[in-house]
């Protein structure tokens, strides 16, 4: 039995107040940073821990802070992306919602190694009640001295503020997240120049997933070597999963980086509902292309998932079984990724509307001969050729439906109906 | 409305960044953003009204015409569609009386679909106002409706079926 670390408070009454969090040992990892790290040590103790990025890019977040230059001349700030819209996903919103002073402390530590003495958290507009909880939350550190000037009687001060988001996915990619920050439209930035040089008003910024800040406290007070013994050394650490789809207990679970999606889905989240099989499941939100249910003796980190074809993203599994078309899985994914393009990019904008007209026709029993070739073409159009993810997401996501689902591709064109309905 | 705006405002060092929480707070006074608040929110951060224009018009959550007094926004993304959220939007619809993107002619309900709500463990989930109703099915759904109704003081939704919307 795999002892909850991030979910530890999830079932505590009352477990998003200060009063809870400091009875189980909360900001005692701020208070021994303050006193006995510099913040180049605290940078080299979440190296060591090989932690990685929970967003989705599982970009190691020690290195990440070291890329901040030292003397910048300019305020350095931290972003926290809570911007949670990866669908399938909504393990950042509990965290929020049910332990909020875990990610504060996260962020203060974060903001000491770095140097920032300014946070924003950047959360949906949507996720009302965890923001409210985190508004609390940043009261009651401030009023209690976790948070503000002079923190815990050293030289360091910190500030969190929220920024509210106004419903965008884009908005979780970084740069597109910084120019809405910023008061603009959310649209991906070129870069280079990167964040942690020219981020937020061009200063030196560091953006983290609300997941990744909340391990921090945990590898101060337990040691990198503790996190790095959690699951694959590479790949490291405790790790929320979020299931959902057509499984007996969708929900929010805690395991070690690396279990394998076969045992996530069929032990700890009960398996198919009734009568029915697994047919495919998606393992990271639905940018992470589809595995197969022959597939699922997979690894859930970084690299397995990688080797599989496919990637952990935000962890967001959702399960599909044989009730259901998978047409119909790729053209909702394709509508979705359609809707929130930010239409900077020509093959994204262009390619998702033309890739949605041709995935509702096969659905709707009016393909032709080429459709799939046609969609193939589109995602070769679209891949690679953009800002941001977005677009590569969405040709990867269609990509392994093609490929795994051939058989009911040619089912619809064929057949001229959906054989499902 | 503008001591509000202005509190936000001193979070930022610039105060574009301002906008979208002027926006949301606009719009919880309003309850939509028609241009003359568009431009009393330009007036009061003194920035240049097509940068509020330009956000008000990017962002889902901000409504440029009305929206009736209940929002239904129910989750139509992956999770949701395969625990059954097309049902619950047919049923919707009939109760209703008006398609997805509509308003009832009282303007009590505006049914939208939205992208996901960061709710799939509760999947099909529906957002009315502040809140998230998840595990939804057509009992539960026709239990809200009821609930709803009556905090307005209106008829039913039961009552609705029979009285008005065909299908049913």
């Amino acid at each position: 039995m795999f002892e909850p670390v991030l979910l530890r408070n999830m079932d505590v009454p009352d477990g998003h107040l200060l009063s809870t969090y400091e009875a189980g040992g909360g900001y005692q990892a701020l208070a021994k940073v303050l006193r006995e790290h510099p913040p180049d040590g605290v940078i080299d103790l979440v190296k060591q821990s090989n932690l990685r990025g929970r967003g989705g890019a599982g970009f190691p977040t020690g290195l990440k802070w070291s890329f901040v230059p030292k003397r910048a001349g300019k305020p350095k700030y931290l972003c926290c992306n809570a911007d949670e819209g990866e669908p399938g996903t909504f393990k950042d919103r509990i965290i929020m919602e049910r332990d909020p002073h875990q990610l504060i402390e996260g962020m203060a530590i974060s903001a000491y190694a770095i140097g920032a003495e300014t946070a924003y958290v950047y959360i949906r507009g949507e996720y009302v009640l965890a923001i409210r909880r985190l508004e609390q939350a940043i009261t009651e550190a401030q009023a209690k001295g976790y948070l503000g000037s002079q923190i815990l009687g050293s030289d360091f001060n910190f500030a969190v503020h929220i920024h509210c988001g106004a419903g965008a996915y884009i908005c979780g990619e970084e740069t597109a997240m910084l120019d809405s920050l910023e008061g603009k439209r959310a649209q991906p930035r070129l870069k280079p120049p990167f964040p942690a040089v020219a981020g937020l008003y061009a200063s030196p910024t560091v953006i983290n997933n609300v997941e990744t800040l909340a391990c921090v406290p945990h590898i101060v007070m337990r040691g990198p070597a503790w996190f790095r013994d959690i699951g694959p050394d590479k790949s490291p650490g405790p790790k929320l999963y979020c299931l959902s789809g057509q499984v007996r207990k969708p929900g929010l679970y805690e395991l070690p980086m690396g279990i394998s999606l076969r045992e996530l889905v069929e032990e700890h989240a009960g398996g198919p509902l009734p009568g029915r099989r697994i047919k495919a499941v998606i393992p990271g939100g639905v940018s992470a292309p589809l595995i197969p249910e022959r597939g699922l003796d997979v690894g859930m980190d970084f690299d397995s998932l990688s080797a599989a074809g496919s990637m952990l993203g935000s962890a967001g599994v959702i399960v599909i079984d044989d009730s259901t078309c998978m047409v119909k899985v790729a053209t909702r994914i394709i509508e979705f990724f359609h809707h929130e393009s930010c239409g900077k990019c020509t093959p994204c904008r262009e390619g998702l509307n033309w890739a949605v007209k041709v995935l509702r026709r096969i659905e709707a029993g009016e393909g032709a001969p080429g459709d799939r070739e046609q969609l193939e073409a589109l995602c070769k159009g679209i891949f690679g050729n953009t800002f941001c993810a977005l677009g590569d997401g969405a040709a990867m996501g269609l990509r392994a439906a093609l490929a795994h689902f051939e058989p009911e591709f040619v089912a619809h064109i064929d057949g001229r109906r959906c054989p499902f309905h | 409305m503008r001591e509000q705006i202005e509190a936000a405002a001193a979070r930022y060092p610039d105060q574009r960044s301002a906008i979208m929480p002027a926006l949301l707070i606009a719009q919880k006074e309003h309850g939509y953003l028609p241009a003359p608040v568009l431009e009393e929110v330009a007036d009061i951060l003194g920035v240049e009204r097509i940068w509020v224009y330009e956000l008000a018009t990017f962002y889902t959550l901000f409504h440029t015409t009305p929206v009736g007094r209940f929002h239904l926004q129910l989750c139509d993304n992956v999770s949701c569609m395969l625990r059954g959220s097309e049902d619950l939007l047919r049923h919707l619809e009939a109760v209703l009386g008006i398609e997805k993107g509509g308003t009832t002619p009282d303007g009590l309900f505006t049914l939208s679909t939205v992208e996901c709500l960061g709710a799939c463990e509760m999947a099909p989930v529906m957002q009315v106002g502040d809140d998230y109703h998840g595990d939804l099915d057509i009992a539960r759904l026709g239990a809200l409706l009821d609930r709803l109704c009556k905090a307005a003081g209106q008829v039913t939704s039961a009552e609705r079926v029979v009285v008005g919307a065909p299908g049913g």
